[in-house]
């Protein structure tokens, strides 16, 4: 298949403004005439949902949780990035954008980043119109802060919760449309596949969370806003809920997946404590910014930190990369502080984690300060572990956070099924093989706010759209195999729950396909995940029935679909000979021990097309092109 | 350590529930309540009964999600904290927990600790914003806003929507949840030409869902895990009334209620 990104040609900088007036409009008394779904309520979700239904067109938006507001995007800490240059910085659209393709790896594609980073300021205005209380200075003007990997202050926050903050606006102008109704709320509803009419992607098949009911909804497009697929590694920051499984089922009907290996891994995050462990929390990178990262420099160290006396303390960031210190990327962060563990300097009880110490801040620029930048999390880092930040320095170690792979879409956030987009975390566009920080938020919600009105609206003034009946074949088709599945599932009773067989295979990706990966690794992944994925389908227990609130079995449809991913993550890691970004693969690396890439081979986005159960996934490639940004060996000494 | 779990077991609203104990002897006390239940679940599984329906998402405390009563308290015993950052180090060996649903009419229950909470989403609908569609925005700059006021904006709008407070309230009144909201959109520039009609709006439709009256016992704000202050309910009848008097002849139509709703 021929990959065609549709970036429009001509200068970057005007890339957007000639894609949107070459777009066809729809008449404003059409609009309504039009249905559309959107699926999921997060950043992207909500904000496209609310701003579609603005445009007048019939919305209806699902969630698999209670109310729309309870979307991940909520536990979003940092903050989020605009190339307002408020601060006489030297910021810039050009420098945000360039930060990010670097950032990146050289693996994302030009034309995207840089509409990305034009809408960035854009979507401050937004938010701080809809009363998104960001953080102020005493004269009244917007705060920035500075964040991991960056050398301006191009962070906006909200306290540590600018997620929630963000969202809540997305949410309120998403309920805004339901009272007025031209959005319908559908909560407690999970897509369970796509529905794929004549090459048009027409619908969807959800099923109803409390009564176990499959329902049908038709439309003119669909949007996917579905999130990333960390929980693939069973544990993660993500939340308990969040899945793979309408990005998978769309991928199974025919949409490209897209650099499925690309996912990233989160350096600032509480150490496991134990197997019952349910998750993992993220300590916000923000505190990077003020605190810093140490181990000690004999191996197995266990005297308390604080008596450790400062030359045998191993400062191994500022060391390393003495321009960048603690603010290296989440990538080259990740990957010093497991290093280091792996050769036994690591603290606390399981040797997994280093120390992130707030004492000379603390001593500088005192506690109230400190308190007043970070207090949220410090609360509850102490809350979860019983220790005092502000007195002993934090333990932190690296964990699974977020996934730059995803359905692949072009530069109108359109799949390769015509009709399907998918918006924010769902999609791969924007952040290549690593995402810089305080990112993710500005990318769903230019997706949601500013993209998807206008290429959708081309979609539809440009296709035809017959009336499809629920008799319609393929309509039937996708309800009997989610019928199939679902009973399947309830029929096996066999001697495993979901959860231990979802916790084997987060182990399994963990090891072979995380931090670090190697052929050898990967190889024997692919045959570990087959053997239990077959044992899954001959014994995994789900209990109760079809028919009502049944948590079991919401997380077997799910887990079904990450062992098939997880497969697929492997193989895409497997293929790429190089290592860029979050994908580390141990035989290419400088001498070092960074990331080495190799442009002239795999300089190509990896869009795998599903072939069938038993075939093997097909690889296109979408090459990449640099214009503006040159690569080069990412060093940041 | 080994506790008993004394767990609100109810098939359906329409089932008749009662409590049920498990005894569980190894709990961490690094674990979270939630992940207690989580093991709990486990072995029920495996005894080929029927898990214990929670609701839980992030696990970080914000999304709002979980919550139920533990020993009597809207979430458990400490301060400022949701059931899923809970730690059992906060217990001892041998003590019994009894969690129950949030009970509170508005708040129709759907299956042993899963309760409804549609009703708030109702509140939110009716007047939680501020009306400005996707482009219309201004500069962010263009808008001053004072770090006070941005502050206590903010100490409003960290409410996590999970019901604590109307659970805590002997009357189930609602007006922590609105008047966070309230306060939240009415402290900022941006929401002040909307002030009056959305205190209206979002007090009708507080008043058409099957919540109770506030009777300023502030249990709402000692249960809170984000310590929402309880002047806020103070803002929420200042605009009321102020707007009441103004506007007596635009009196917002609410919705039907989330219990009268299929």
């Amino acid at each position: 298949m021929t990959l065609d990104a549709k970036i429009p040609s001509g200068p970057i900088q005007e890339a957007w403004a000639k894609a949107c007036f070459d777009m066809k409009l729809v008449n404003p008394s059409n609009k309504r005439k039009h249905s559309l779904i959107v699926v999921g309520s997060g950043l992207a979700g909500a904000s496209a949902a609310a701003s579609l239904g603005e445009l007048g067109y019939n919305v209806k938006c699902f969630c698999f949780q209670d109310s729309p507001r309870r979307a991940h995007s909520i536990a979003a800490q940092g903050g989020i990035n605009a190339a307002k240059n408020y601060p006489n910085d030297g910021e810039s659209v050009f420098r945000l954008f360039y930060d990010t393709v670097k950032g990146g790896d050289f693996r994302a594609r030009e034309g995207n980043v840089y509409r990305l980073a034009q809408n960035s300021g854009k979507i401050i205005d937004q938010c701080v119109a809809q009363g998104v209380p960001f953080a102020r200075e005493y004269g009244g003007s917007l705060t920035n802060r500075s964040f991991g990997g960056a050398q301006v202050s191009r962070t906006f926050y909200a306290r540590g919760q600018t997620g929630q903050q963000l969202l809540l606006g997305a949410y309120q102008a998403l309920e805004r449309q339901v009272h007025a109704g031209s959005v319908t709320m559908i909560p407690r509803t999970e897509m369970q596949d796509l529905i794929v009419v004549d090459g048009q992607a027409r619908g969807i098949v959800a099923r109803n969370l409390l009564t176990g009911e499959l329902t049908v909804h038709i439309a003119d497009a669909v949007i996917l806003a579905t999130g990333g697929y960390g929980n693939v590694y069973y544990l993660s920051t993500n939340a308990k809920g969040s899945n793979a499984t309408a990005i998978w089922r769309a991928y199974k009907r025919g949409a490209l997946f897209a650099n499925p290996c690309f996912t990233q891994i989160h350096p600032t995050c509480i150490p496991v404590s134990g197997d019952y462990q349910s998750k993992l929390t993220l300590m916000s990178e923000s505190l990077r910014n003020d605190g810093r990262i140490w181990v000690p420099k004999k191996k197995g160290d266990s005297r308390p930190p604080n008596e450790i006396p400062e030359d045998e303390r191993d400062y191994y960031l500022e060391r390393r990369y003495p321009s960048f210190g603690n603010l290296v990327p989440r990538d080259v962060a990740s990957r010093n502080a497991k290093a280091l563990c792996d050769e036994g300097y690591g603290v606390g009880k399981s040797g997994l984690g280093v120390y992130l110490d707030f004492s000379e801040s603390i001593a500088r620029l005192g506690e109230k300060t400190i308190r007043e930048r970070y207090g949220n999390l410090f609360d509850m880092y102490q809350r979860i572990t019983d220790e005092n930040p502000y007195k002993v320095p934090m333990r932190i170690y690296p964990a699974i956070h977020y996934t730059m792979g995803g359905l692949w879409v072009d530069y109108q956030l359109q799949s390769t099924i015509p009709g399907l987009f998918v918006l924010g975390e769902a999609n791969f566009s924007d952040h290549g093989a690593n995402r810089l920080g305080a990112s993710a938020l500005m990318q769903g919600l230019s997706d949601g706010y500013f993209i998807i009105p206008y290429t959708v609206g081309n979609y539809l003034a440009t296709n035809k759209f017959p009336k499809v009946e629920d008799s319609n074949p393929a309509v039937q088709e996708a309800i009997s195999s989610v019928r199939t599945k679902l009973d399947k599932l309830l029929s096996i009773k066999g001697n495993r729950t979901v959860d231990s067989f979802h916790r084997e295979l987060g182990k399994i990706v963990w090891d072979y396909c995380g931090m670090a990966r190697t052929a050898d690794g990967l190889t024997s992944a692919i045959g570990k995940i087959r053997a239990l994925r077959e044992e899954y389908w001959k014994n995994v227990n789900v209990p109760g029935s079809g028919d009502d609130l049944n948590a079991s079995l919401e997380k077997a449809g799910r887990v079904a679909d990450f062992f098939e991913l997880a497969e697929l993550m492997c193989i895409d890691a497997l293929d790429r000979n190089e290592s860029c970004g979050g994908h580390f693969r141990e035989e290419y690396q400088t001498a070092d021990g960074e990331a080495q890439r190799d442009d002239e081979h795999y300089s190509y986005v990896a869009a795998w097309g599903y072939a069938g159960a038993d075939a093997a996934p097909v690889l296109n490639k979408e090459p990449l092109e640099f214009h503006y940004v040159h690569p080069s060996q990412r060093s940041y000494k | 350590m080994k506790l008993t779990l004394k767990i609100w077991r109810q098939k359906n609203r329409n089932d008749k529930g009662a409590f049920v104990p498990y005894v569980m002897n190894d709990v961490d006390p690094e674990m979270s309540v939630l992940e207690c239940l989580d093991v709990l679940n486990e072995t029920l599984i495996l005894r080929g009964e029927v898990p214990v329906a929670f609701e839980h998402d992030c696990r970080e405390g914000i999304c709002g999600s979980c919550g139920f009563v533990i020993n009597g308290v809207a979430h458990g015993p400490e301060r400022g904290t949701t059931a899923c950052q809970l730690t059992m180090r906060h217990f001892k060996d041998g003590d019994e927990l009894t969690l129950e649903p949030w009970r509170a009419k508005a708040f129709p229950l759907i299956k042993d600790l899963v309760v409804d909470r549609r009703a708030l989403d109702h509140i939110i609908e009716a007047g939680g914003y501020i009306s400005v569609s996707t482009g219309q925005a201004p500069d962010g700059n263009d808008i001053l806003v004072g770090k006070e006021i941005a502050d206590e904006s903010m100490d409003a709008a960290a409410c996590i929507g999970c019901g604590a407070c109307v659970a805590a309230c002997p009357n189930a009144s609602a007006a922590l949840f609105t008047g966070a909201k309230i306060t939240h959109l009415g402290t900022l520039p941006q929401g002040e030409p909307e002030r009056e009609r959305r205190a209206l709006s979002m007090v009708a439709q507080m008043n058409a869902e099957a919540f109770g009256n506030c009777t300023s016992i502030g249990e709402c704000t000692a249960a809170c895990p984000k310590e929402i202050p309880l002047e806020v309910i103070a803002n929420m009848n200042r605009d009321y009334v102020c707007a009441s008097f103004r506007r007596r002849d635009d009196l917002p139509t609410p919705v039907p209620p989330a219990v009268h709703r299929a």
